[in-house]
């Protein structure tokens, strides 16, 4: 056996005894590819979903619900920090990845190129665009890489007030006048489809699945998650009394699960290759965060220099 | 110990972060961050990883200070350990009708 043989027969027993992988170990390159790409993408995704929310902060209907929101994405900005320092000991600098990201070569997830037209939508978002993370993100607490797992577990502790939150702020409105229910109505027909596509292409169009499975770094496939997803929101949607958009919604006995429509797949492409409302508009902002603060980094490296010399 | 390769150059060092969760627990791991110095690396800390009382006590240490046992978490060096069985209590077998042991 070759050296390269042996290393590889190790790391396929640690996989299949179900053991983490951890920075240091041999792994094959594809793997250390993959992970980079998928939790690279998870981050971007934590850092850019601050914005359509954040675009509320200013404008909160009460102190309350201001706190609220500025925590909520703090944690988020918290989230992707966990996962840019969850890559890095997989061998590259968030320095690279941020560039990576407003360069346009790394992608993040297309429910963040929607906008967010009323408060409402601070609702919706906490409900199901968070909920669906929720059931995306508790199985990869699981995964088979140990710093992704372990930042997993840390964010799905933050994650149940991101969601409830949100909930809580659509039961309010519900209680509230007419045209605040027909508000949250409005915006829950217009994040329903984009939440079901977070999971990403049917399992028929999804090639990576396969070796992602094999290899402990998903454990459930998107297909599953999805409809997993759907049976959780059924009923609180009807604890709302909002409708989901979708008429042929239905409870299936016989599965055991609801039947559901699938989302305009073509439109997914189309926002994943950049063609979505705010794609241009969430890049520009990060580009010009992340240059805008170039002074403050310098700043502080020179005053640490200073700190050192003294 | 520290979780990152070399290879890895950015401007403001990498720092490992340890956090004691309340009195009477070790400081335990919790993941790193970069920063330009030791009090901008606590304070981050601080903000990155106890924003909801997990912690009591905050250590920083740079990535680069910390000694590793090796390249690989299989070490050698806990490989006298297994043949050691002798230090584990389950090593001697006691009748079961003897109490409190
Ligand atoms: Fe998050
Ligand atoms: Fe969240």
């Amino acid at each position: 056996m070759t050296a390269t043989e042996s290393l590889e027969k190790q790391f396929d027993e640690t996989i299949a005894r179900n053991d983490r992988i951890e920075p240091r170990d041999w792994m094959p390159e594809k793997y250390r590819k993959t992970l980079i790409r998928q939790v690279a993408q998870h981050a971007h995704s934590e850092i850019i979903g601050m914005q359509p929310e954040g675009n509320w902060i200013t404008r909160a209907p009460s102190l309350r619900r201001k706190a609220i929101l500025l925590a909520k994405v703090q944690d988020e900005a918290g989230h992707g920090l966990y996962l840019y320092s969850a890559c890095e000991t997989l061998g590259v600098s968030r320095r690279e990845l941020t560039e990576l990201l407003i360069e346009g070569q790394q992608k993040y997830s297309s429910i963040f190129n929607y906008p967010t037209l009323s408060y409402a939508d601070v609702g919706t978002i906490g409900w199901l665009v968070d909920g669906a993370a929720i059931c995306n993100q508790v199985p990869l607490c699981r995964t088979s890489y140990g710093p992704y797992g372990r930042s997993m577990i840390r964010i799905c502790k933050e994650e149940s007030f991101h969601q409830r939150q949100g909930f809580e702020l659509l039961a309010t409105m519900m209680r509230g006048t007419d045209e605040q229910r027909a508000m949250v109505q409005e915006s829950v027909d217009r994040f329903w489809w984009p939440a079901l596509m977070m999971f990403g292409p049917p399992d028929a169009d999804s090639p990576n699945t396969e070796q992602s499975m094999a290899w402990g770094i998903k454990r459930d496939t998107n297909d599953e998650l999805r409809q997993k997803f759907v049976d959780m929101t059924v009923p609180q949607a009807e604890a709302l009394g909002v409708t989901l958009p979708d008429p042929s919604l239905v409870w299936n006995e016989e599965r055991g699960h609801h039947d559901f429509g699938q989302p305009d797949w073509d439109e997914f492409m189309r926002v994943v290759k950049g063609g979505g409302p705010c794609n241009a508009q969430r890049i520009a902002h990060r580009r010009h965060a992340h240059e805008d603060g170039a002074w403050v980094r310098e700043a502080a490296t020179a005053f640490a220099a200073k700190g050192a010399s003294a | 110990m520290s979780e990152v390769p070399e290879m890895v150059q950015d401007d403001w060092p990498l720092y490992e972060i340890f956090v004691r969760g309340k009195r009477g627990l070790n400081h335990v791991h919790v993941g790193s961050l970069h920063a330009a110095d030791d009090e901008m690396a606590l304070r981050h800390a601080r903000d990155v990883y106890t924003r909801r009382n997990e912690g009591v006590s905050i250590w920083a240490v740079r990535s680069d200070a910390i000694a590793a046992s090796s390249p690989d978490e299989k070490d050698p060096l806990f490989a006298p350990a297994n043949d050691k069985v002798y230090r584990h209590p389950t090593f001697y077998s006691i009748p079961d009708d003897v109490p409190h042991m």
